[in-house]
């Protein structure tokens, strides 16, 4: 069970160990109109979600965590899913006010929401922006009718378009998601689909390559044999192609599947790629708080109904709290770090790890040209960002 | 006791499946060495082999009462033989205890290649042989054809064999009979001194060693001093017994009798199979020929994966030598595996039970190398050295010439495969000296260099056809050929492990073979991995393992970061599976694989 929290006059606040890397909060909302089968999120089917219940755990839960964290500046605010767009305005209103109740809301705050095209109507969009969001991710994931529809996608490409079109008319800052490496699709293909995606693009993009997840229906269907996804190598072709797109349209890759104009980052995902803090509330939601020097690893019931029974019951529907032992956590923030084409503070690491890593180690994978120092700062290359798993596994022994 | 007229000692060869076991049950129950229903619980009971040790033996050696149709009351006893060509040695201390052997053969079958070994060995040491033909109530059984058969293939006169199923009973009292009426009693003097023959030794936690012997003269007793004339040594005779098959002791064994004792000896090492007991103050005049001890053919290294259970594998292997005197170790060092054992096994069966063993009963996982035969490596100032790993290969301008063990192999096969066993015997430098028709099944004799054999060619026989072949093969003579080391380099490193010695003509294939099989076998790395045949300096094969292009996970965000590093986790716990050589990691399996030769 968890322990009881502190109370925060027994701790000074945020030390500079806190800060490095920023605080986020994350709020799960897990239903969804249809389960789409490439997805291993928590999420799940519901119609009539008792709306203001969720919300009031969820801001009961929120309460929680700010006992966890103690006072703190927020970095960013993002709700993820599932389909938190299904939220009404007046749902997404009251929660961004209790988070501002709870921590310090500066000014200017990145607030994300993710969104499917299906569930994006003006008026709610134009609510959400009235409440406090401010930047909308729309789950676009492909530019052809056919392959939303094997995609699982209850949206057409006209309907996406359109959703992308209202978005940018109503917030500055606008993303999309695209799915790539779907079976049977060529690099010319892609690169053609990609730029075209480009030319409707406001300044953030985030392109995955499609992944066969352990208890999804494609899982289902890949051990059947009836999905054959790209090879290894091919799918390596296509992570170069779009390398190479983007670039070009000058949406650099800050991240492996994150590309970005200059200052248009996602805030919040940098908080976990730099291994800030982060309280995640919610069914299922995963959070990584410092408290009193330690860093504390947080994960909450999964399934909607008894997550919300165990909040109105204990405040709080943790199923997981645990200190991160010092090597983990040097582990961790290198996992996420390396990521990042702006790299990591190796100083960082061995602060957190209390380890170093062996100078023969890191010459002979600079020398394979996996990774570049500079300046204290260490780097995957565009090379060993690709190879990243093997890389950390080779970097981390 | 029993007079030496109504005694008889007897075999049983057949090839495995042919119905042996089937068929000593049936003598036992029949003889009324077990009830009905303890013939169920003996079965059950040899499941737990190692509790149950003793039992597992003793039904292997098995002291019968029949009533014969004279009226007469005659004392049997059963030895049974292994099956498997790496235990002919054992065949044959087995048969040499005895004066008759029944040949069971599947009347639906027919001959098979360990038939024929075995049965050549009863015939050599002067057996009265009696064929019974087995499972004749099967629909497919042809005991005319079959009959012929024995009669061309083995030259044995087949009219009167036995017709039994041992399965259902059917023939059994014919088998009984025949053992009384066609096989000789023992031959032997009751009132000499002491003259046994030691057949087999096995440990036994209680007992400590337990000694199965045939009195060939005198009479062996509790408290009685005796010695093993080969060994030198003396020891004090604590228990005298038979087996029925439950142990029962006796108050003595007499000329012509089969049974066992115990008497304090602590190793089974200390027992030489084929030795001579004999009274300590009245011992016999001469000892008995004797056997050469079993020579082990096949060697191979074994090295724990985790260098850090060295001592465990010292250990288990040490453990295991307390019963299995025919296995050899000595400690070796590799530079790419570290410390380990080179062990020598009588053949493949062998060496795959041992290693077997280590791994599941002592929970150490191996890492086991090419296995080698041993070589006669003669040097230019004339010294003979015996090699058995090819890291131990002298400076070649120091060898005058290699010489290598060849093999008579004796192989039955269905006429429709016969096209491919000849192939697999031509490529593996086989030498053909036979090839006979008996009905529909050809039987063709190979002679073939041990080294071609040792490795997977019993494998690739079975798999070519589909099972059906039977081999056999006994070592013939050692011969000089053109033979050289090559080793595999791994991103420009030797590997030693995966050093062989091959003939010269064939090392390019191989070579290739081997490169190819490597690039399957490592998985791909973050840089390109050049993998080498090469003889000396000469590189004769190569291929490269190209680097890995991509393996980051796509999506990682916050909810991610616990699964992913579990992930990393699993990654260096793998890593430790591996050995890592310079900077590559190479799978366990790799280093059998690599070896296994496909045709074509």
């Amino acid at each position: 069970m968890p322990a009881l929290p502190l109370d925060d006059s027994a701790r000074a606040a945020s030390s500079p160990a806190e800060t490095e890397g920023g605080f986020g909060v994350y709020i799960h909302w897990p239903f969804c109109l249809s389960k789409c089968p490439y997805c291993d999120f928590n999420s799940h089917v519901m119609r009539d979600v008792p709306e203001d219940a969720y919300v009031d755990a969820i801001i009961r839960e929120l309460t929680y965590f700010r006992e966890l964290s103690g006072p703190r500046t927020l970095t960013s605010l993002f709700f993820g899913g599932g389909t938190p767009s299904l939220m009404t305005p007046q749902a997404v209103t009251r929660l961004i006010d209790a988070v501002a109740g709870l921590w310090h809301v500066p000014q200017g705050t990145e607030i994300s929401m993710e969104a499917n095209p299906t569930s994006v109507e003006t008026a709610y969009l134009k609510g959400y922006k009235s409440g406090g969001v401010n930047r909308i991710s729309l789950g676009v994931q492909a530019l052809s009718d056919d392959d939303l529809r094997f995609l699982g996608r209850l949206h057409s490409v006209g309907e996406a378009l359109q959703a992308v079109k209202l978005a940018r008319d109503v917030f500055e800052r606008v993303s999309f998601d695209l799915i790539y490496a779907r079976p049977a699709q060529t690099p010319a293909a892609w690169r053609r689909e990609l730029e075209e995606a480009i030319s409707y693009a406001a300044d953030h993009l985030s392109l995955y390559q499609l992944t066969i997840e352990p208890g999804t229906a494609f899982e289902k269907l890949f051990k059947a044999g009836s999905l054959l996804p790209p090879s290894a190598d091919d799918a390596a072709t296509l992570y170069e192609v779009t390398q190479e797109v983007c670039a070009k349209a000058g949406f650099g890759a800050y991240e492996v599947s994150n590309h970005a104009k200059p200052g248009a980052e996602c805030r919040h995902n940098l908080v976990y790629w730099r291994y800030g803090d982060y309280a995640g509330a919610g069914p299922g939601a995963h959070g990584r708080l410092s408290v009193e020097g330690k860093k504390i690893a947080t994960e909450t019931e999964r399934l909607p109904s008894r997550w919300q029974a165990e909040v109105m019951r204990a405040g709080h529907g943790l199923t997981r709290m645990e200190e991160i032992a010092p090597a983990e956590q040097g582990d961790e923030m290198m996992m996420m770090g390396l990521r990042l084409s702006e790299g990591v503070p190796l100083a960082r690491y061995e602060k957190l790890s209390g380890r170093i890593i062996e100078e023969k180690r890191l010459l002979l994978l600079e020398k394979d040209g996996l990774i570049t120092r500079r300046g204290g700062q260490l780097y995957a290359t565009a090379r060993g960002r690709m190879v990243l798993d093997k890389l950390l596994g080779e970097l981390l022994v | 006791m029993t007079d030496l007229a109504h005694i008889r000692n007897f075999s049983i060869v057949a090839h495995i499946d042919h119905g042996k076991s089937t068929l000593a049950d049936r003598l036992i129950q029949l003889c009324g060495g077990l009830t009905q229903r303890e013939m169920k619980e003996q079965v059950l009971d040899s499941m737990d082999i190692e509790r149950e040790r003793g039992i597992t033996i003793k039904a292997q050696t098995v002291r019968l009462s029949y009533q014969a149709a004279d009226g007469e009351t005659y004392q049997l006893n059963l030895i049974d033989t292994p099956g498997h060509v790496d235990f002919a040695y054992e065949v044959n201390r087995s048969l040499a205890a005895c004066e008759g052997s029944l040949l069971v053969v599947d009347a639906s079958q027919g001959v098979e290649a360990q038939t024929l070994a075995n049965v050549y060995q009863a015939i050599e040491v002067n057996h009265e042989i009696v064929p019974v033909l087995n499972k004749i109530d099967l629909p497919a059984a042809e005991p005319e054809r079959v009959k012929e058969q024995i009669e061309d293939v083995i030259g044995l006169d087949a009219s009167d064999a036995v017709e039994i199923s041992a399965k259902s009973g059917l023939g059994i009292d014919k088998v009984l009979e025949a053992i009384v009426r066609r096989l000789p009693p023992p031959r032997g003097d009751r009132e000499a001194p002491l003259k046994a023959m030691l057949v087999d030794s096995w440990y036994d936690p209680y007992l400590g060693v337990v000694v199965l012997v045939r009195v060939v003269d005198g009479v062996m007793k509790k408290g009685q001093k005796i010695k093993m004339m080969q060994a030198g040594a003396s020891y004090t005779v604590d228990q005298v017994g038979i087996f029925r098959p439950k142990k029962e002791n006796v108050k003595e064994l007499s000329a012509g009798e089969i049974g066992f004792f115990t008497a304090s000896i602590k190793e089974v090492a200390d027992t030489a199979v084929g030795d001579t007991v004999t009274d300590e103050k009245r011992p016999c005049e001469k000892p008995l020929p004797g056997f050469k001890p079993a020579q082990p053919v096949v060697f191979c290294g074994l090295f724990p994966i985790d260098s850090s259970q060295f001592e465990d594998l010292r250990e288990a292997i040490g453990k295991l030598r307390l019963n299995d005197a025919s296995f050899h170790y000595e400690m070796e060092t590799s530079a790419a595996l570290g410390f380990g054992f080179r062990c020598g096994f009588l053949g493949l069966l062998h060496l795959e039970i041992v290693r077997e063993r280590i791994e599941r009963e002592f929970n150490i996982e191996l890492i086991t190398t090419a296995p080698s035969v041993i070589y006669h490596v003669y040097l230019t100032n004339g010294d003979m050295v015996e090699m058995h790993n090819p890291a131990d290969m002298p400076d070649p301008v120091k060898i005058d010439r290699i010489e290598e063990p060849w093999i008579r192999a004796t192989i039955l096969v269905p006429d429709e495969y016969l096209g491919a066993v000849l192939k697999l015997c031509e490529d593996r430098r086989g030498i053909q000296q036979d090839l006979t028709y008996a009905g529909a099944r050809a039987m063709v004799v190979y002679r073939l260099p041990l080294n071609e054999v040792v490795f997977d060619f019993y494998d690739r026989l079975k798999s070519i056809t589909r099972g059906y072949a039977s081999f056999d093969y006994q070592i013939e003579n050692y011969e000089a050929n053109d033979l050289v080391k090559m080793s595999i380099l791994v991103n420009e490193e030797p590997v030693d492990a995966l050093a062989t010695v091959v003939h010269r003509a064939r090392a390019e294939s191989r070579g290739r073979a081997m490169c190819e099989k490597l690039k399957d076998l490592i998985p791909r790395h973050l840089f390109k991995i050049p993998v080498q045949a090469a003889i000396g300096g000469r590189v004769i094969a190569r291929e490269t393992i190209a680097a890995m292009r991509k393996d980051v996970t796509a999506k990682c965000y916050g909810g991610d970061v616990s699964r992913k590093r579990k992930l990393l986790e699993k990654q260096k716990e793998g890593k430790k599976k591996m050995r890592q050589f310079g900077r590559v990691e190479i799978p366990q399996e790799a280093f059998i694989a690599a070896l296994k030769m496909d045709d074509n």
